[in-house]
């Protein structure tokens, strides 16, 4: 029976190995190969070569697809000292790889050469355990889940849509969630508004949710801002954010979030509700259309009452708001197609999904192609009914 | 016939109904027979010129009617029309 030593030279016989050097020149190169880092978790936490992507070698047959898809793809495996990375060559060319080599000296020769390496920001145990289901993922991963941790969303409103969308990504850890909204929670609010409880009747609505996703994930920083959006606050409260959840209740305050988000070219994740049927799509700035695109002009207040004067099922905000919390995490993630030029109407009476195509207006007066710096306006009478705007 | 999905907001103006059916080979011909038979519709879909509301999208198929020919966009015998407001509500309030 062969021993250990006899059955790694045998397979460092039969596959390619690369030296540190060489395989750096190829990793600075135009076309860089991946380069797959196969060591254990701890190993990898303690220093690894720039731009590696970690896959533990149990996990590289079955992860392997999501980071090189394409079985041409240049690989370069590495591990400590070049036999573990030497065993995972012949399995890639076993699953029909056609490039793959092997650091021969593994991390411990690219350290003695003077290469440059780095230790990785990685996750703690605890964060490990508490993301796992999103670090399987192979779309995700740790290097995903770090992302997150180090984003930012701003949450228009705790209400029906912010609840869901704000506990959803709460959990899977959006690092800081920053909320704006006035209102104090009310009972009428608790039959769809699952950030809130009883107890938080008469509470600002921002306090009640940070204390809420602060039970949930002390992984969030939130940040509360009790107040109206305005024209004088909203540029201050988009700084350095990445994605914004429109939960509004109102056209004054949805018409300014889409001219600030163009101003800050930040993707918004938009939703909005009424009795059984939702509708959810993403602008992206000059990427897609904006709101005007879609509504140019406010509807009179007849033709869009609030869900406090028309109602809605308390369930629908469930859904949309989470529909708004997996988009606004594929955008952090960049990952998947967002609904960029498509609106997505739900009807839960029927349990059905439409789907329809917007177009960016050429002629819109914010994003179009004539349109001018993003100019602030007076929001309220902009949304006001003709007759009321001219008196 | 085609077939018109309306917004809540205005099925009180079409009995309640969710859908309604409208003849007609274009769709200001299709508007014209839907506004006969619910003539309340008529001013929430159209302004005093005739055209459409600017606060009311309307697609054909899926597509918005303002990139395919406005009131003149052509409509199949089963064409599938969704009409389509501004909603408000993130039920904040």
């Amino acid at each position: 029976m062969a021993s250990y030593q006899d059955l790694l030279a045998e397979v460092k016989s039969q596959i390619s190995e690369v030296s540190a050097v060489d395989a750096a020149a190829r990793l600075s190169s135009d076309e860089p190969p991946v380069l797959i880092d196969v060591r254990e978790p701890d190993e990898f936490d303690q220093g690894a070569i720039d731009g590696s992507v970690h896959i533990p070698r149990g996990f590289l047959e079955s992860r392997i697809g999501a980071v090189a898809p394409d079985l041409s793809t240049p690989i370069i495996i590495s591990c400590q000292s070049g036999a573990r990375s030497a065993f995972a060559v012949r399995s890639l060319e076993e699953l029909g790889y056609e490039d793959v080599s092997s650091l021969a000296t593994g991390f411990g020769g690219w350290k003695t050469a003077g290469l440059p390496w780095s230790t990785p920001k990685v996750l703690d145990a605890a964060q490990r355990a508490r993301y796992s289901r999103h670090t399987l993922i192979p779309e995700v991963g740790e290097a995903g889940q770090l992302k997150l941790l180090g984003s930012t969303v701003l949450l228009v409103g705790a209400g029906g849509l912010g609840s869901p969308a704000g506990l959803y990504l709460a959990a899977a850890g959006v690092g800081t969630i920053a909320i704006v909204d006035a209102d104090t929670v009310d009972e009428s609010n608790l039959q769809r508004q699952v950030l809130h409880s009883m107890a938080s009747i008469g509470l600002p609505k921002v306090d009640s949710a940070k204390q809420r996703i602060e039970e949930l994930n002390p992984d969030v920083k939130v940040i509360t801002y009790r107040e109206r959006l305005t024209s004088e606050n909203i540029d201050r409260m988009l700084e350095g954010v990445d994605v914004i959840v429109d939960g509004t209740d109102n056209f004054p305050t949805r018409y300014l979030l889409n001219d600030s988000s163009l101003r800050h070219r930040i993707p918004v994740v938009h939703a909005s509700i009424f009795r059984f049927e939702g509708q959810l799509t993403v602008f992206k700035p000059y990427e897609g259309p904006c709101y005007r695109c879609l509504f140019p002009q406010p509807p009179p207040p007849e033709l869009a009452p609030s869900c406090a004067e028309g109602g809605v099922l308390g369930v629908l905000p469930g859904i949309m708001g989470s529909l708004q919390a997996s988009e606004a995490l594929k955008l952090l993630l960049e990952i998947g197609e967002p609904p960029v030029g498509r609106l997505i109407l739900f009807d839960a009476l029927d349990t059905s999904f439409h789907e329809v195509r917007l177009r960016r207006d050429p002629e819109c007066p914010v994003c179009g192609e004539d349109a001018g710096p993003i100019e602030y306006i007076d929001y309220e009478e902009f949304c006001l009914p003709p007759a009321r705007a001219a008196t | 016939m085609a077939s018109f999905r309306l917004p809540p907001v205005l099925r009180p103006m079409a009995g309640g109904a969710r859908t309604v059916e409208a003849s007609g080979e274009s769709l200001r011909a299709a508007l014209d027979d839907l506004t006969g038979q619910h003539p309340a519709l008529r001013t929430r879909l159209l302004d005093d010129d005739g055209e459409l509301n600017a606060f009311v999208n309307v697609y054909v198929e899926g597509d918005d009617v303002r990139v395919r020919g406005g009131l003149d966009t052509p409509l199949a015998a089963d064409a599938s029309v969704i009409v389509l407001p501004a909603m408000a509500g993130g039920s904040g309030a």
